[in-house]
């Protein structure tokens, strides 16, 4: 026999203003089931707490209900009061008698008598709760990093420091990313390669993280604490244990004309190699769609020249499993491809270049060791365009958005110019400078105001190639009013950042969102920037926008911390507001399984004794379902039910209001 | 679908045009582009900013400027905007404007005499016709001499058909031409 207690609170003068608290009180203990009932100024204080731990102990409450605020509020203060007097905290409901009732209505005795309904909606609810048990679900205090450039470097660097394992995983055969591509980085002109390979050696030797270059994530299963990951790493042909990356293999491979794709195409590689000297790891791969002896059948040089045997061309592609509680996506950007723009020439010209393939130029380990040299004829360019927004806040051919760090490293990139070509000129096509960050407006003026970098306010509308290979740049002085024409040696174009290459196939593997542009989503742009819609799945980096350096390691340690955060626990603890599959009347039609969206509903096979299959049901996993209730309302036979908002519950809530 | 503040001129602009001139961000790629910004007193991305002003400054400045009628009509501003605006039909719109209101500056009386006389081969054969067109223009405008060299080449390459060609429905067109004359749209 229910044993219903009933607590009224006023909210100070809240409730108790528009409704009269002591009536409510009073109408509630003559409700069937109801054995205590009670009003009081504050409900949630301690000595209206203690009303209700008392009441449970002394009246042997089966249940209770208080009329006070939101659940969303105080129904934790509420529940927690309950389990100290030794009921399930579950076994407790609250009537909202404030939001619902007080602060939206002014009759005072009609406000009274919908609170008496709302109370005894609640109490009829409450006869039919059931004890729940929070679910506990056992977290693995391993984290998976999805890219090795320096956000993924930096959420690797972060986590391991935090004393947690990490696997980072990169697609390509070294980490290090872009910015190991990168000459010098605004605003300080600091050295990229010298601020960045000292970060890649610590991550390879980090006694915590385990490193999986060229590697690829093949599949995902589980859910936060709980993924068991499926990684492809590619047949290198080299056996690493063997490997010291002395360089002979490389040295004699025939291939020698394959583009670097390091160097952005303007530098040859082997099809035996490694990225770049300060690759880390520092052994090389083979390219097996180049490798002659893997397309051809014979050659075998390196292998004639590996005094350690380390080469194998039989080596096969890997399937490695792992299991990790958490995930941080750090997957980057690519820059976006002008040859949409056919007034650019189509990307046909090979002195318009675009913004990694100057970085290459100016960079010291580039294929012209540092020095200007334009791609067609090798000579140094005496007039470099610049052109800002290509590809950027063109909705019609490119991208709507604006990629943020062209602005700055346009302004790097004249500067770099200026610096190393001293009679040259350096002309900046800009539709507006966007140079919000530290030290950042200070550098564009130093480009103009020390450097001499020539702004120009317009758009260019066309890039021609004269007979005397000039490239002709028709482009816009706005301020001035009028069109501009330049004879240019080189151009170089500041491409739209845009996500990387198979962002959106990884997205799909771990749930995650992302937009019409390819970037993934944010659980909240504002108050959640480095969660996502999938639970214990973290972003770092350009793979959400575009993002400089600096931004990408601030958000890859945020997202470091909330790994952390979340490995601080040894398991985690979730309301038991799930649904449940009555198995005895399922008809495995799956169209729960279908409508799922978190995939929590699975196959389930129901054996008999000798291990004979009787039947196939639905089985919901705890650990998934997110108590939205979608398969409860497709479930055509009515054998779903979530807890804790069972059918029962609900039309027994509806019915006592006749 | 207007947004607010715009000004009358630019409403016009957009009821007469379809394009909201609000949209245009002032890149100056149409500038860039015009192959006739040179001769222009006002170019292409001015023009739009003042529509976007559009305030009895701007408007005056506009309808009385030569470059509505230096424009070409090549529509490579059109073609190349970012933004998918049309800058070309804002000129032409411009141009009804400035010559309903008599404001086409005396040194674009040519331009405008060639637009008539565009218009009314066109009303009469249904169709472009060259020597109707020359005649009439050169009649209107004054201008008897300037490129009559061309026109015995023009002539063996078969570029003036001696015999205007017109079309055969020639009612629609004065139906068509009396709607635009009444101000409705078709």
């Amino acid at each position: 026999m229910a044993r219903i207690g009933v607590f009224i609170c006023h909210c100070g003068e809240n409730i108790a203003r528009t409704v009269d608290c002591a009536a409510v009180a009073a109408a509630a203990a003559k409700m069937p089931g109801v054995v205590h009932s009670a009003d009081y100024k504050y409900m949630c204080s301690d000595p209206g707490q203690q009303m209700i731990r008392q009441a449970i102990a002394e009246k042997k409450l089966t249940g209770a209900v208080v009329g006070a605020c939101s659940p969303r509020m105080h129904e934790p203060t509420f529940r927690r009061a309950a389990a100290e007097a030794g009921l399930n905290p579950y076994l407790l409901e609250m009537a909202n008698l404030r939001e619902h009732c007080s602060w939206v209505h002014e009759d005072r005795a009609a406000a009274t008598a919908k609170a008496i309904d709302l109370v005894r909606v609640m109490v009829e609810k409450v006869k039919r709760n059931r004890s729940l048990y929070p679910i506990r679900v056992p977290i693995e205090p391993t984290a998976l990093v999805v890219g090795g450039g320096i956000a993924g470097i930096q959420a690797a660097l972060d986590i391991a420091g935090g004393g947690k394992k990490v696997i980072l995983v990169e697609r390509g055969p070294s980490i290090g990313g872009h910015m190991a591509r990168l000459s010098e980085t605004f605003p300080t002109l600091d050295c990229s390669q010298c601020i960045l390979t000292p970060r890649m050696v610590e991550a390879a030797s980090h006694p915590n993280i385990t490193l999986m270059t060229y590697s690829e994530v093949e599949a995902v299963e589980g859910f936060v604490g709980n993924f068991q990951v499926t990684i492809r790493r590619k047949a290198k042909y080299v056996d690493w244990s063997k490997c010291t990356g002395c360089g002979d293999c490389w040295a004699k491979c025939p291939a020698r004309k394959i583009p670097s794709e390091f160097d952005a195409r303007l530098g040859a590689r082997t099809a035996i190699y490694r990225p770049f000297p300060q690759a880390v790891p520092n052994k090389p791969v083979i390219d097996r769609e180049h490798c002659i002896m893997l397309t051809k059948g014979k050659c075998g040089a390196c292998a004639k020249a590996c005094q350690r045997g380390a080469v194998n061309f039989k080596d096969q592609d890997e399937l490695v499993k792992v299991k990790v509680g958490a995930v941080v996506l750090a997957t980057g950007f690519d820059l976006w491809d002008h040859s949409a723009y056919g007034e650019y020439g189509a990307g046909k010209f090979a002195d318009v270049i675009d913004g990694f393939q100057f970085e290459r130029l100016a960079s010291a380990s580039g294929p012209t060791g540092g020095e200007i040299r334009r791609p067609s004829d090798g000579q140094v360019p005496r007039t470099v365009v610049f052109i800002q927004c290509c590809g950027s806040r063109d909705e019609k051919v490119g991208k709507a958005y604006c990629s943020k760090i062209c602005c700055m490293y346009t302004a790097k990139h004249g500067m770099l110019y200026k610096h190393k070509v001293h009679d040259g000129r350096a002309i900046v096509f800009y539709m507006d400078i966007r140079a919000a960050g530290k030290g950042y407006e200070e550098f564009i003026r130093r480009a103009v105001e020390a450097d001499g970098v020539e702004y120009v306010r317009g758009r260019v509308s066309r890039i021609y190639r004269r007979t005397d290979g000039k490239l002709i740049v028709r482009g816009a002085d706005t301020l001035a009013g009028r069109a501009v024409t330049v004879e240019a040696d080189m151009v170089v174009l500041a491409d739209a950042v845009v996500p990387r290459s198979g962002g959106e196939k990884l997205a799909q593997l771990f749930g995650v969102g992302y937009d019409t542009d390819g970037f993934y989503s944010e659980a909240h742009p504002k108050l959640r920037p480095v969660e996502t819609a999938a639970a214990g799945v973290f972003l770092a980096g350009a793979c959400q926008s575009p993002k400089d350096i600096p931004d990408s390691v601030a958000q890859a340690s945020a997202a470091a911390a909330k790994v952390l955060g979340l490995f601080a626990r040894p398991e985690l603890e979730r309301e038991p507001v799930v649904a449940r599959v009555n198995e005895n009347t399922c008809v495995h039609c799956r169209a729960c399984i279908q409508a799922c969206p978190y995939g929590a509903v699975e196959d389930h096979e129901i054996r008999d004794r000798k291990g004979h299959l009787v039947r196939t049901v639905a089985r919901v996993n705890e650990g998934l379902c997110q108590g939205c209730g979608t398969c409860v309302a497709i479930c055509r036979s009515g054998c779903i039910d979530l807890e804790g908002f069972t059918d029962e519950q609900v039309f027994s809530e509806i019915a006592t209001l006749e | 679908m207007s947004k607010s503040a715009a000004s009358k001129l630019a409403e016009h602009v957009r009821r007469a045009t379809g394009v909201d001139v609000a949209e245009c961000y002032q890149c100056g790629k149409c500038t860039a582009g015009c192959p006739m910004a040179r001769w222009m007193d006002v170019v292409p991305s001015q023009i739009m900013r003042l529509v976007q002003i559009g305030d009895d400054e701007a408007a005056a400045r506009l309808l009385s400027s030569a470059a509505i009628w230096v424009c070409a009509g090549c529509l490579t501003c059109t073609q190349r905007c970012p933004k998918k605006l049309d800058p070309a039909a804002v000129i032409d719109a411009l141009r009804e404007l400035s010559y309903q209101q008599g404001k086409v500056p005396a040194s674009q009386r040519k331009v405008l005499a060639f637009h008539k006389a565009f218009l009314k081969v066109v009303e009469k054969a249904g169709r472009m016709s060259e020597i109707p067109l020359t005649a009439l223009y050169k009649m209107t405008s004054g201008d008897l001499v300037s490129d009559v060299t061309l026109a015995p080449r023009m002539l063996v390459r078969g570029k003036l058909p001696l015999v205007p060609k017109v079309v055969r429905n020639r009612r629609q067109m004065k139906r068509i031409f009396a709607a635009c004359r009444k101000g409705d749209r078709l």
